[in-house]
């Protein structure tokens, strides 16, 4: 062979340059000083040829929009399409939240979403909680005619609205209604179901209606079975791991549990007779990206891998856009400061980084003053301009998986991989994620991660500046915190409520919710007469009640 | 418990402080609470840990009858805005030497009115579970000395 100057080195070579640099490092003050990531793994000061020789290339990492999908789930990425910007807003009366949507609708948006009062999550009518808590965080929604104010002018059938929307999906349910009144087909109407995962509502995030698991775990498959039949813009199901991240789980851990949430959804499904061809494709993922920036990226990059051979080999889906795994990411709140709090707007940016370069769909950036507040317009603009600048101005997105074939990337997604799968091994082994949580193993080894974490920032093992190290005396009152809700709107907002029950037709909703009732006795599809309760005049508060009474009473899984 | 609680603690004789920690109102986010409540556990106090979503009602009666020195009530959306009707509830149970103390976000033009409605502590993210064990440590013993009559 011919190798005139020797430049390329010789196997043996390497590996003798390897030992010297080994030899280098190890007397350095820095070979004492041990990294563990979030997840748990140990990470070395160097990664080299030896760690990941690229032989395996075609199969670990393949094409972009190619099995099994490590450098992302479409052939040109963000080269081409850029990542949807679709920001969180909920607040107050329905027409607070219109005139804040048309505000950003003026602004370009074509994604909306739409975050209801913390009382329509517990399944409650505005007339059944504390007055001071309503719509201090989300719009109070509670009928269609609440919808109709909250959507007017919003041409419903250009735009693409993720509801925040618990089981039994009554917002849904007013959507469309809204667009029957409107003339709109419901073929036209897109967007997300974000909240259905309701597995992660049990363990993590507690934002349910208090329906018995088991029949969440019906509701959801018939939502599902619904979307597929009548809605075939609508992702009907959004399997969370932000809320089990931010409840605690390692990134490795919150990657495991919400593929496992997954596989069984897909089962469920499977086990009613869909197929997986037809339901796989509109499964969307919401994740946490923390600031644990190699660590997120990696664990992307193999929750694609691992989804795309589940998907294929055991689910047995055999359409490509079966495989793929599209997620929305939102930055951690969790790694927010209440200390220092413009400091936050670094944080973001490096956790949005890291979400870009893992191959997200869509974000959410959070608002610099999420640590003492629901955000105010001022913080929620400048995070809106953070994404802007990092996909116009930073030149992110000209490279499709730019990190792909860094030595450390593709060890750490390959041990980030082993890691998950083990975990998920773990929950086939307890008989599937809904048999793992009724044993309170996932809730127990979230806690344990929550302190473990707390405890590495008490000791300063894990820096947080402004917290534990870098501080400064300063006032918390010159940032300003967004204002509750005028309680005059609040008030007009109950009356409305209750001129629309004095004015709906009682016997229609009696009837409704009779049929609603005696399908939870039987087998028919709850989210139909869920849809049909709406459209007769029921209220959230009253369809949620009516469910739990048939399906029974359910708590928060808790395992302190 | 540890070491430094036994030696803070000094009297061998007194129990452990008894903190009730929970969650008001509407919203479930529960990290806060179960991080404190296992921290302080650790801490060789007695906790009693509810789930989320509890009644104003049934937190005074939980209190009341496990003879809790403090309630640590965890926000993280709005629910800290019915913190004030915990503490009238309280007052009028004749409960009202139970310590009470706030922990998550709380607006900074919130701390005041909780405060001002009797509340004796509001933690923000990012205090130290010890400082907020010692506090609890110390409003424990305010909470024995205003149910004994001895000062602490």
């Amino acid at each position: 062979m011919n190798q005139p100057f020797q430049e390329i080195p010789s196997q043996e070579d390497s590996e003798q340059a390897a030992h010297r640099w080994r030899g280098a490092f190890e007397a350095t003050p820095a070979a004492a000083r041990r990294v563990v990531n979030r997840s748990g793994i140990e990470v070395q000061p160097l990664y080299t040829p030896q760690d990941w020789s690229g032989t395996a290339y075609a199969s670990e990492l393949g094409y972009p929009g190619e099995f099994p999908y490590t450098r992302g789930i479409y052939a040109s990425m963000h080269r081409g399409r850029s990542w949807t910007q679709r920001q969180l807003i909920g607040l107050g009366a329905p027409e607070d939240y219109n005139a804040r949507l048309k505000e950003m609708l003026a602004h370009g948006a074509t994604a909306i979403s739409l975050i209801p009062c913390n009382s329509v999550f517990r399944g409650c009518d505005a007339d059944q909680v504390d007055l001071e808590l309503l719509g201090t965080c989300g719009t109070v929604i509670n009928t269609v005619e609440d919808m109709e104010r909250a959507l007017a002018g919003v041409p419903l059938d250009r735009i693409s609205c993720a509801l925040n929307d618990p089981s039994p999906f009554t917002l849904l349910a007013m959507v469309l209604a809204v667009a029957r009144r409107r003339g709109i087909a419901w073929t036209k109407i897109a967007g997300t179901s974000n909240q259905s995962d309701c597995i992660s509502h049990y363990v993590a995030n507690h934002m349910f209606f208090r329906l018995a698991l088991g029949g969440a775990r019906r509701l959801l498959i018939d939502h599902i079975a619904y979307a597929n039949e009548f809605l075939p813009a609508w992702n009907p199901l959004s399997v969370v791991g932000q809320h089990m991240q931010q409840a605690g789980a390692s990134p490795a851990e919150a990657m495991a549990f919400t593929l496992s949430s997954a596989l069984q959804y897909a089962e469920d499904c499977r086990a009613r007779g869909m197929d997986p061809d037809a339901f796989l494709p509109r499964f969307t993922f919401f994740f946490d990206v923390s600031i644990s920036f190699f660590e997120e990226i990696a664990k992307f990059r193999a929750g694609r891998r691992i989804w795309a051979r589940l998907c294929r080999e055991r689910v047995g889906a055999r359409d490509p856009k079966s495989w793929r795994l599209k997620f929305h990411a939102q930055t951690s709140g969790v790694d927010l400061t209440r200390q220092q709090p413009l400091n936050n707007i670094a944080r973001v940016t490096v956790q949005a980084i890291a979400g870009i370069f893992g191959g997200l769909q869509s974000l959410h950036t959070d608002a610099y003053d999420e640590a003492f507040s629901v955000p105010s317009a001022d913080a929620a603009r400048i995070a809106v301009a953070s994404q802007n600048i990092l996909r116009e101005e930073a030149h992110l997105t000209d490279v499709i998986d730019p990190l792909g074939g860094s030595y450390y990337v593709e060890a750490l997604t390959g041990e980030m991989e082993r890691r998950i799968e083990d975990l998920m091994a773990a929950i086939d082994a307890a008989g599937g994620m809904y048999a793992a949580v009724e044993k309170g193993i996932v809730q127990r080894r979230i806690g344990e991660s929550a302190l473990a974490f707390q405890k590495r920032v008490e000791s300063g093992e894990q820096t947080v500046v402004g917290v534990n190290a870098y501080r400064i005396e300063e006032s918390p009152e010159q940032y300003r915190a967004l204002e509750y809700p005028d309680r005059a709107r609040i008030e007009a907002q109950l009356g409305r409520l209750a001129a629309f029950k004095a004015r709906r037709s009682a016997a229609a909703v009696e009837r409704a919710l009779g049929d609603l009732g005696r399908a939870a006795q039987g087998r028919g599809n709850l989210f139909a007469l869920v849809v049909d309760a709406v459209e007769a005049g029921a209220t959230h508060g009253e369809i949620c009640a009516r469910l739990r009474r048939e399906l029974g009473l359910g708590q928060p899984l808790t395992v302190v | 418990m540890s070491d430094e609680s036994r030696a803070q603690g000094g009297l061998r004789t007194d129990p452990p402080p008894k903190v009730v920690v929970t969650k008001i109102g509407l919203d479930g986010h529960d990290r806060g609470s179960r991080v404190i409540a296992a921290s302080l556990r650790d801490a060789g106090m007695e906790v009693v840990y509810t789930p989320p979503w509890q009644d104003i009602a049934a937190v005074i009666k939980l209190a009341i009858e496990e003879d809790a020195d403090v309630i640590g009530v965890s926000s993280l959306a709005s629910d800290h805005l019915l913190v004030p009707k915990l503490m009238a509830g309280l007052r009028k149970a004749g409960a009202g030497d139970v310590q009470v103390v706030v922990g998550g976000i709380v607006p900074p033009g919130d701390e005041k009115q909780l405060l001002d409605a009797g509340v004796a502590r509001v933690f923000h993210p990012g205090t130290s579970l010890q400082v907020i064990a010692q506090a609890i440590r110390e409003l424990s013993a305010r909470a024995r000395s205003l149910r004994t009559g001895v000062p602490s």
